[in-house]
């Protein structure tokens, strides 16, 4: 590589007034490749201080064993070796059972999640296109939930779903007597549901926005051509909306899903630090596994694990989604 | 290009420069010293209605101290949802405040981190030596046969709060003494449309006040006297199982209470909805609610046999709050004047008094203020029939594994599932699964 740059750039260094060519030539040289690097250098160790530090950090307690007799003094934990890791994976012992359900809990609801979002957030962004009185208050309306600060949005959510003077129960049970008495919605089996539509509702918005962005760089030609072609509705988006959009939703559905698998806020704002154990998802899980019980080490090697789960899943869907591309253009 | 060498340089070493600081901040675990003589850091719990109500009233005194002894006292009152993590946070990197008041039941697993001076004779010594404090209160401060972690600053116990109105019109003279008294009373008490007593089903702390009574009451503990977890003890068991029944079987707690956490029991009982509530010292939270004082009255929390006392007849946790000093505080010295100027007679009173609190030093308890009706109720429960939350490490981990399992409990109480002897032997069961094994 340098052998063939520093030829071309040869002329621009010997156009350097005062520059003495023979003696300080290979230092020159060094020098001339090496400033870039050197230019580099500040952003490269930043990066490694706030990215890397902390992450390698995370991995050294992992194998640690650092409970609270420890914390004080860091240096003085045992090495645990691989104790942190047996001990969250051991599926048959208590803390792995609750580690792998939590997991299964928080699979199956970010998979609803980021589906729902999706769909309304694209259903919304298509019927958002047709130019009608009042589209530009209702689509700044569709993205408050968004722009909500989180812990503001779903505490007022979290006295929606009170039991005795909700108003989730006030619609379904006192207006419109579709349950037999009042449901929790805040513990028992129901939470899951109620997690879900916190998610949601906090999360379309967002589908809504970049779906919005992405059809505007659809060309209306299509459609006029597509329609004069006897291509009603639903086949317009099946064969032209859709297609367009791949590139956009591939992005947008691997971003929901990060956000979604790892959220804390929600849970953590709904139901605190105990979450019932059907919406017991993974990051309140982990969080309750360290902080809560005081053991940053098993913390740590839950983190890692979920850490290694999302790397495999988002490469694994880059790979498939890229190589679907590569077909497609063929 | 000499310029931009320069800059690249500058850049360098200025990277360079912010690692290293970055870097120096981890566990310094030096111990403390005297460098800065003249300045003190003080994190304040919680104890007041709002955090600006305990800055005004600890502010004055404070001022006071700097009066008398030139040391400035910098405070933060630190809500009780943030205080465990910021002292966590703090004793993991060594930089946290010279003086921190700590509930007294995380005392000993805050000792197992060593973060905290340990109070020996020689430190007693300084605040006027150990005998000055109540002993119910002394045992709160850290493991047994250990130099106590911190220093007692405020107590608390529970009662029975209850409202005398609902109490006239239900056609109930006295309050109830014991449990089977409590839910007769209740069907009465429900018979005029009330509801009759509160509780915080979703509140883990609460849960295990309560159950932890509950235990005493049926002659078990939660810990073996070798501090190994026995929770799924059948007395344990039967334990836990009296208190869920308040609501799954004897109706007297209603299922909605089952995901309270913020408190709202204190005010459906503040609003006249609720004829009676299980609470320490109540009375500033119920006035800021707009109770006075003669709508309600308190009294022991039931016991088994109708009269409290030790072991079975315990009708409270020694609640409350100690204060302690980090070790590697700079200025030990002004942090253990500090702790003396806390816990002198005078303070105690003034203190304890802002707080409707029951002071833990001796001589302030004989003030004519700690001996009205409602305080001696509190005064002698913390005498005679109050047992301290179990001193070991894994405190806090007790609390976090079996106050969710009483609440999965309550949760399953409410939906109308049945709460049987096995349901709880199981919730019991995978909670002592998930303590540490040591």
């Amino acid at each position: 590589m340098t052998t063939t740059t520093a030829p071309t750039k040869e002329p621009v260094r010997g156009a350097t007034p005062g520059a003495a060519r023979e003696p300080r030539r290979r230092t020159g040289r060094i020098r001339r490749i090496g400033l870039p690097y050197l230019l580099l250098l500040p952003a490269l160790l930043l990066e490694l201080l706030v990215h890397l530090i902390p992450m390698v950090i995370g991995v050294v307690m992992s194998f640690k064993e650092l409970t609270q007799i420890y914390i004080s003094n860091w240096n003085t934990a045992p090495w645990a070796g691989f104790g942190n890791y047996k001990l969250s994976v051991d599926f048959d012992a208590p803390v792995g059972e609750a580690l792998l359900h939590s997991f299964y809990v928080t699979v199956a609801f970010t998979l609803l999640s980021v589906g729902l979002c999706w769909l309304i957030g694209t259903a919304a962004a298509i019927f958002m296109q047709e130019t009608f009185a009042g589209r530009g208050l209702l689509r700044a309306l569709f993205l408050i939930p968004y722009a909500l600060p989180v812990y503001a949005a779903v505490i007022t959510w979290v006295f929606m779903f009170q039991h005795d003077n909700g108003l989730v129960n006030h619609v379904l049970h006192d207006q419109l007597h579709l349950t037999d008495k009042r449901s929790f919605w805040l513990i028992g089996d129901n939470s899951f549901y109620a997690l879900l539509t916190v998610s949601v509702w906090k999360g379309w918005p967002f589908a809504f926005l970049i779906v919005m962005a992405g059809l505007q760089n659809i060309p209306k030609e299509l459609y006029e051509a597509a329609a004069l072609d006897g291509a009603g509705m639903l086949q317009q988006i099946r064969r032209i909306t859709l297609p367009s959009l791949r590139a956009v939703n591939q992005v947008l559905i691997l971003v929901l899903f990060l956000w979604t698998f790892n959220d804390f806020n929600t849970p953590y704002v709904l139901f605190g630090k105990a979450a019932p154990e059907s919406a017991d998802l993974i990051s309140v899980h982990i969080y309750q596994a360290s902080f809560v019980t005081w053991n940053f080490g098993t913390g740590s090697a839950m983190s890692v694990l979920l850490l290694l789960f999302l790397l495999v899943v988002t490469g694994v869907y880059l790979v498939l989604t890229s190589r679907g591309r590569r077909t497609s253009d063929v | 290009m000499r310029r931009i060498r320069a800059a690249a340089v500058g850049a360098v070493t200025l990277s360079l420069a912010l690692a290293a600081t970055a870097c120096g901040g981890g566990s310094s675990n030096s111990g403390g010293s005297n460098d800065s003589p003249k300045t003190l850091t003080y994190w304040a719990s919680n104890q007041g209605a709002s955090i600006a109500i305990d800055k005004k009233v600890l502010q004055p005194e404070l001022d006071k101290f700097q009066q008398q002894t030139g040391i400035k006292v910098k405070l933060e009152v630190v809500p009780w949802s943030d205080l465990l993590n910021r002292i966590l946070t703090a004793t993991t990197s060594g930089q946290g405040p010279d003086v921190l008041n700590i509930g007294n039941t995380w005392s000993a697993s805050l000792q197992a981190t060593g973060a905290l001076l340990p109070w020996d004779s020689k430190n007693f010594a300084k605040i006027g030596g150990k005998d000055r404090f109540v002993d119910s209160a002394l045992g709160s401060t850290g493991a047994e046969g250990k130099d106590p972690a911190a220093v007692p600053l405020y107590s608390m116990a529970y009662a029975l709060y209850y409202n005398k109105k609902i109490f006239a019109d239900a056609g109930i003279s006295q309050p109830p003494a014991t449990w089977d008294e409590l839910i007769a009373d209740g069907k009465k008490i429900k018979a005029k449309g009330k509801s009759v007593l509160g509780a915080e089903g979703a509140n883990v702390s609460e849960n295990i006040h309560h159950v932890f009574v509950f235990a005493k009451q049926h002659g078990a503990d939660f810990f073996s006297s070798d501090g190994k977890p026995n929770f799924t003890d059948p007395k344990v068991v039967d334990a836990v199982k009296q208190y869920v029944d308040l609501m799954a079987k004897d109706k007297v707690i209603p299922t909605g209470d089952a995901e309270y956490a913020q408190n709202q029991s204190v005010s459906d009982f503040a609003k006249g909805k609720q004829a009676m509530l299980l609470w320490q010292s109540a009375a500033a939270n119920l006035k800021s609610q707009g109770m006075s004082d003669s709508d309600y009255g308190i009294a022991p929390v039931p016991v088994q046999s109708g009269t409290p006392g030790t072991g079975a007849q315990t009708n409270s946790m020694v609640a409350g709050i100690n204060i302690a000093v980090f070790k590697n505080s700079h200025n030990l010295d002004g942090a253990t004047k500090f702790v003396k100027f806390m816990t002198s007679d005078d303070e105690q009173k003034i203190l304890n008094t802002a707080y409707t609190s029951i002071p833990p030093v001796k001589a302030a308890q004989e003030d004519a203020q700690f001996n009205s009706a409602s305080n001696s109720v509190l005064k002698n429960t913390l005498a005679t029939s109050a047992a301290a939350l179990p001193q070991v490490a894994s405190e806090s981990q007790f609390e976090t594994a079996v106050g969710t399992a009483v609440k999965d409990l309550f949760a399953d109480a409410a939906a109308g599932h049945a709460v049987t002897t096995d349901s709880v032997k199981a919730a019991l069961e995978k909670a002592q699964q998930q303590m540490p094994a040591a």
